[in-house]
């Protein structure tokens, strides 16, 4: 069992370690929200228009952790106001403004010729997280899971029955706001872990793998931040022993985790 | 223009009911979609009386489910008045329950019966505050009165439409409801559990509840309610000829203390 052991000798392993469990925790928590209100897409949106402010952030020499949040919050209520409006659809506006400010991150990067900067960003590197990383991260994880379990019980009521919700006083579209603010902060920490590209997994993937196993929405938060910190985790290891991409690896141990869920439901409804 | 009614949702709002107020009072209420140019209820007056149960009947698009919204407060009056009591809407607001059409509710969440039903008491919570043993008492005892006892923990996605429409009759009993406003509370029932739901209507008029229903489901109308009132294009008018045998049909007259008419019940 060494090999389990020996690798958290080093600084950044350990610092990786937090960061893993603050990050996939933090995602898979909101990411049910994200699963069961059908919001994937949004998710997805939100992190990929945080690369323009990551860009304008690093030329700049700001913080890249405020370019994130400030572009990611920004887009969350630019959703929220798109949505209000009608004439355009809003799945359709969503997909014009995300792939228009990836697009333009990207333009941005492509006059550093700094490709190194860029696949951090795209594709994340958790072994790459600095001490000074995990207190915005700690931050974001309290925010959330602070906001989550305050209003869970309306959260949920205004989730599957939006209608009732409004006719005991209870703003929907306040919630639907607060949520994406929480999704655009959400978005910013899974950025560190897995990169612009990926971060949408991590909020759909532990949070879909338990759904088919489980059939309660508390049951359902914990498997999917087990799934998430597990697949963090192992992420960290590939990383580390086989030097290869953290962020893809823990997106495809998230995917395993969701077939072998899958298979076990299948199994159960074959037997039961 | 005026704009919807805000509720609070916050501590118990207690305001006692107007003595010798009918359970609800509308009067040349009119009503519009925010998104829609013409009006979709246009100047409907009704007094229903306490313990009945009322049917709205008539076409798509006559209005029926917008003036059940408008009873809950979930569109904004553009004139006329509603009175719930003998209270403006939102005065009281828990004394009024909206049970939406089974295809508003997303099914598929994940949580069991007990936790929708309790839902109905969040009207007395508000914000941040938990449901007390109190609250679990009072939901137990509604899924028991409902019959809906053995399936407490089952999951809302397993039950069947009448079992679904139970629960929601269930919640807006621990929400201390005295007005059901039901939204086709028929539809996607079959021809077996649609009695348990007429029961459990019956059930709630013999508890003073008054419930009103927008329905398509006219088979049986007469047994299953008291009175009927036909909409048209946003207006009550006379139903067609022949249509609902047996059932009673509202009769125009004047209200006390106002020219408008209003359409009641005799008998």
């Amino acid at each position: 069992m060494d090999w389990l052991i020996e690798p958290f000798r080093w600084g950044f392993m350990q610092t990786g370690f937090a960061a893993a469990v603050l990050v996939g925790v933090t995602c898979a928590i909101l990411g049910a929200y994200v699963v069961l209100r059908r919001m994937a897409f949004i998710g997805d949106a939100l992190a990929h228009t945080a690369l323009p402010g990551l860009v304008v952030a690093y030329l700049n020499g700001w913080n890249l952790f405020a370019g994130a949040v400030v572009a990611s919050l920004l887009t969350a209520l630019g959703i929220g106001w798109l949505s209000r409006r009608e004439g355009v659809r809003e799945d359709t506006a969503i997909g014009v403004l995300f792939t228009a400010m990836f697009a333009f991150g990207i333009l941005l990067l492509s006059q550093t010729r700094s490709f190194r900067d860029l696949t951090h960003m795209l594709f994340g590197n958790i072994l790459g997280v600095s001490p000074s990383d995990l207190l915005p991260l700690a931050a974001i994880a309290a925010v959330v899971l602070a906001a989550l379990a305050l209003f869970h019980k309306e959260l949920e009521l205004a989730s599957y029955d939006p209608v009732y919700a409004e006719t005991i006083g209870i703003r929907t579209d306040a919630l639907r706001y607060g949520l994406l603010l929480l999704l655009a902060l959400t978005v910013v920490a899974g950025i560190e872990a897995v990169g612009v590209v990926l971060t949408s997994a991590l909020l759909v993937t532990p949070a879909a793998a338990a759904s088919l196993v489980v059939r309660r929405l508390p049951a359902l938060m914990a498997v999917a931040a087990a799934i998430a910190v597990g697949s963090a985790i192992a992420g960290l290891y590939a990383s580390f022993y086989g030097g290869f991409s953290s962020g893809a690896a823990i997106v495809l141990a998230c995917a395993a985790c969701f077939i072998a869920a899958w298979g076990i439901q299948r199994i159960r409804r074959s037997v039961g | 223009m005026t704009s919807r009614p805000r509720f609070p949702y916050r501590e118990r709002r207690h305001a006692a009911p107007v003595p010798g107020a009918p359970a609800l009072e509308v009067r040349d209420l009119v009503v519009a979609h925010p998104s829609a140019a013409g009006p979709a209820i246009d100047g409907v007056s009704l007094v229903v009386p306490s313990g009945r149960r009322v049917a709205l009947v008539g076409p798509n698009g006559a209005g029926k489910s917008t003036l059940l919204k408008a009873i809950a407060g979930l569109l904004p009056v553009r004139s006329g008045s509603i009175c719930i009591a003998g209270l403006g809407v939102g005065a009281c607001h828990h004394r009024v329950a909206y049970l939406p059409q089974l295809a508003d509710i997303d099914w598929r969440f994940p949580i069991d019966v007990r936790r929708l039903v309790m839902t109905g008491r969040y009207v007395h919570l508000g914000w941040l505050r938990r449901p007390a043993a109190e609250d679990r008492q009072i939901v137990a005892d509604a899924i028991d009165r409902l019959g809906l006892s053995p399936l407490t923990d089952r999951r809302i996605d397993e039950l069947s439409g009448g079992q679904k429409q139970r629960v929601l009759i269930a919640r807006a009993l621990v929400q201390d409801a005295d007005i059901l406003l039901l939204d086709e509370p028929f539809t996607g029932v079959d021809a077996r559990t649609r009695v348990t739901v007429a029961e459990a209507i019956d059930a709630l008029a013999g508890a003073g509840k008054t419930v009103v229903a927008a329905t398509h489901e006219t088979a049986r109308l007469a047994e299953e309610f008291d009175g009927v009132v036909y909409l048209d294009d946003g207006r009550v008018v006379p139903a067609p000829q022949g249509a609902f045998a047996g059932a009673r049909f509202a009769t125009e007259q004047r209200i006390r203390h106002s020219n408008a008419k209003a359409i009641s019940w005799t008998g």
